[in-house]
């Protein structure tokens, strides 16, 4: 059928502690996104998500296909080292775009403050 | 055992990772900013994968990590081109 029942207790164990984690661990970052009072905070709730609560998700993937198939499935790797990878620089770009547009606003009130990388183009003398 | 153990463990992620989805598409509704939208879309993506993923597990099927591979990668592209759009008004310059 699926295989979940020929597989032994000793991996079954450790596979469903990192599926658990991994899914507390999402819906915390999730709830950071959600409750949190302003964007350069609410930044750093997804950042949990894609790191520890896929990689939790991730591991558990690699030691149930191990176990099942007999033979060493590492090929998630690939997923965790490109969302890894990805996810500082996707941050990056939100949080520079959302830097440029609090200024051209003018919202003071965000914490942004104009001078030294973040400068306005039309604004330079 | 391990059947019963591993099939309330793959229920209790998936249960998770909606409730993450929901509180995801609230962000995405109620904004208030255009970068709160492309952040919650972006985590969106990320719960997305992660279902496919769990729908490999549960299902013992290796189909269903190249559908999560191509999520991330679709995920990665389609965040950038709107960070991209938010900070200039234009993708391609």
């Amino acid at each position: 059928m699926n295989g979940l029942e020929s597989v032994p207790v000793w991996a079954a164990l450790p596979t469903a502690f990192l599926l658990i984690l991994g899914g507390v661990i999402v819906v915390v970052g999730a709830l950071g996104l959600m409750r949190l009072p302003n964007f350069y905070q609410r930044i750093h709730g997804p950042a949990i998500t894609v790191t520890l609560g896929a990689g939790c998700l991730l591991i558990a993937s690699m030691i149930h296909f191990t176990v099942l198939k007999s033979r060493p499935v590492i090929h998630e790797l690939i997923i965790t080292l490109f969302v890894l990878m990805t996810a500082p620089v996707v941050a990056m770009l939100i949080m520079r775009a959302a830097v440029y547009r609090d200024l051209r606003a003018g919202k003071g009130d965000s914490g942004v403050t104009e001078g030294g990388v973040y400068r306005l183009p039309d604004r330079e003398e | 055992m391990s059947a019963a153990l591993l099939g309330f463990a793959i229920m209790f992620a998936f249960s998770c990772v909606v409730i993450a989805m929901v509180f995801c598409t609230v962000r995405l509704l109620i904004g208030p900013s255009a970068q709160d939208r492309v952040l919650a879309l972006d985590t969106l993506w990320m719960c997305a994968m992660l279902l496919a993923l769990m729908m490999g597990i549960r299902h013992g099927s290796q189909i269903y990590f190249e559908a999560a591979m191509l999520i991330a990668l679709v995920s990665f592209a389609s965040t950038v081109a709107l960070a991209k759009f938010l900070m200039r008004g234009e993708i391609i310059e």
